[in-house]
């Protein structure tokens, strides 16, 4: 036995030796049995009880996801918005302060730089949660580019983070945060006070399922941890690790930076079109990807779904009448369905939901169907 | 702790052999418990084809988690004469039963003399130890 691990940034980088970081909930982890993985610098969990077994608790009840290692970063100043509407792709001044917007950050090129959440705080500040992998180098981006009245103040260091993710979510954030905080539409972001500490409540995640994200100073995080376990117990809460959280987005059609998206590719190919607002005025990248636009866009992220046996993975390359056309960026076994799904870059030709297309599975050629994504989605009002 | 039963050979990337009763010549092969372990939720299993000619130490199969594909490696020569072809309905198989029902394939030996190459559960045993301790 050999084996390959996938979704490469999050397993494939650099030895236990590079996790030098733990987050304030480590000790948690290992308390509850879960198995340790370096990623981005920190020792995060990656299973406690089986991925599929977190995947199902997060499907079905309330699964909770430590993601401390994600940075945070706050723009401050009379010049917020414009500022940071200047270096991301979507629109901040097309929100209400309190909203939250997903958005890709750009080189001038126009390939991703991260992609990020920013919340719009007030008028004068923006807070904006990026990738763990990305953060030196989104600050340093940030940096050479703002324009304007803003400090720019990196506070991942202070802040961890826990994700409230499952049907069950908002009974759980009702006991924990108060009904208000449960009632909460997708996309905002409010404060909340936990055992008097001040902590952010947003109705994000990275499942596709109900809940949110709360940021919370480290020195309340095991508390916030122990009490979102025991209010939720009942309701059949557990923790979930990176690896549930790596299948549940995959189902849900999310990217993962370093694996779908890169310095290769831009939002627009990446099917990211949708927070890539090309009519507003003057952010890093428009130029670029307003000319990609004019001269069309020569591959699109597509999901795939395998006809035969097999399980699309990273880099295995995409065929059409046995010339390499493509390749996976991401696959697995749906846990939800039981199909065997994959995100993938197609030449804009094949990208119709429908098309045949085959996957080299390490050296046997499988079929497969591009399809509409997500792969899976929440029943409506579930 | 792994299970790793006494009436078995083993390799080092993790495969356990059994030589069969009443037939020198004829091996089942799976994965150890301490493998299963380690890869997690097993969903899917990639076996050879029955007639297969397989070298000792050549890639015959793989064996698939959520997060990862791991290569079956034959721990000895011969022609593949039977594959669990209950592992492409049920692979969690290897997972609950890595010595009973999540075996993988049998082997008819081309040549016996390899199995003498392979680990003794003793030996076995110090290696899984040795690589924890990696």
């Amino acid at each position: 036995m050999r084996s390959q691990f996938y979704s490469a940034p999050v397993l494939s980088d650099g030895g236990r030796m590079n996790a030098a970081k733990i987050t304030a909930l480590h000790a948690e982890h290992l308390a509850l049995g879960a198995r340790m993985m370096p990623f981005a610098g920190y020792d995060m969990p990656v299973q406690y009880d089986g991925i599929l077994a977190e995947h199902s608790r997060v499907r079905d009840s309330v699964g909770l996801f430590d993601v401390s290692h994600m940075g945070e970063v706050r723009f401050k100043g009379a010049d917020a918005i414009s500022a940071v509407n200047g270096l991301i792709t979507n629109d901040l001044e097309r929100v209400a302060n309190g909203r939250a917007q997903y958005t890709c950050t750009c080189a001038p090129d126009g390939t991703i730089v991260d992609d990020l959440i920013v919340y719009r705080i007030a008028d004068d500040e923006v807070l904006i949660c990026v990738n763990a992998s990305n953060r030196a180098g989104d600050v340093a981006h940030f940096e050479r580019y703002v324009q304007g009245d803003v400090t720019i103040t990196d506070e991942s260091d202070d802040w961890s983070q826990i994700a409230v993710q499952g049907p069950s979510a908002p009974t759980l954030i009702a006991r924990v945060l108060g009904q208000e905080f449960a009632d909460l539409r997708p996309f905002r972001i409010r404060q909340a006070v936990f055992e008097g500490a001040e902590v952010l409540y947003s109705t994000t995640g990275y499942t596709g399922e109900a809940g949110g994200e709360i940021y919370v100073p480290n020195e309340k995080a095991v508390a916030l941890w122990k009490a979102l376990l025991a209010q939720g117990a009942d309701l059949g809460v557990g923790p979930a690790g990176l690896g549930a959280r790596d299948t549940l987005r995959l189902e849900s059609a999310y990217c993962l930076y370093g694996n779908d998206i890169d310095r290769t590719t831009t939002p627009l190919e990446a099917g990211l079109g949708w927070v890539t607002r090309l009519g507003k005025e003057a952010f890093v990248g428009k130029e670029a990807l307003v000319k990609q636009k004019a001269e069309g866009i020569p591959r699109k992220l597509v999901g795939i779904e395998m006809s035969e046996r097999g399980i699309p993975r990273h880099d295995y390359p995409i065929l059409k009448d046995g010339e390499v056309v493509g390749k996976v960026t991401s696959g697995t076994k749906s846990p939800s369905t039981g199909k065997s799904i994959g995100l993938a870059y197609v030449p804009s030709a094949l990208a119709e939901a429908g098309t045949t297309i085959s996957v080299d599975c390490r050296g046997r050629e499988r079929s497969a169907l591009v399809v509409t994504t997500p792969f899976y989605a929440r029943p409506k009002g579930g | 702790m792994a299970e790793i039963p006494n009436d078995l050979l083993y390799t080092e990337e993790h495969e356990w052999v059994r030589v069969e009763a009443g037939d020198d010549t004829l091996v089942t092969i799976g994965i150890t418990d301490y493998a299963q372990d380690k890869m997690g939720d097993v969903v899917m299993v990639e076996l050879p084809e029955v007639g297969d000619e397989v070298n000792a130490g050549a890639a015959c199969g793989a064996i698939e988690s959520p997060k990862s594909v791991s290569d079956i490696f034959s721990p000895v020569g011969g022609e593949v004469s039977a594959v669990n072809e209950e592992l492409e309905d049920a692979p969690e198989f290897v997972n609950d039963e890595p010595y009973g029902d999540g075996w993988v394939l049998r082997i008819t030996m081309a040549d016996k003399g390899e199995l003498d190459s392979l680990l003794s559960p003793e030996a076995y045993a110090a290696y899984c130890a040795e690589q924890d301790e990696d």
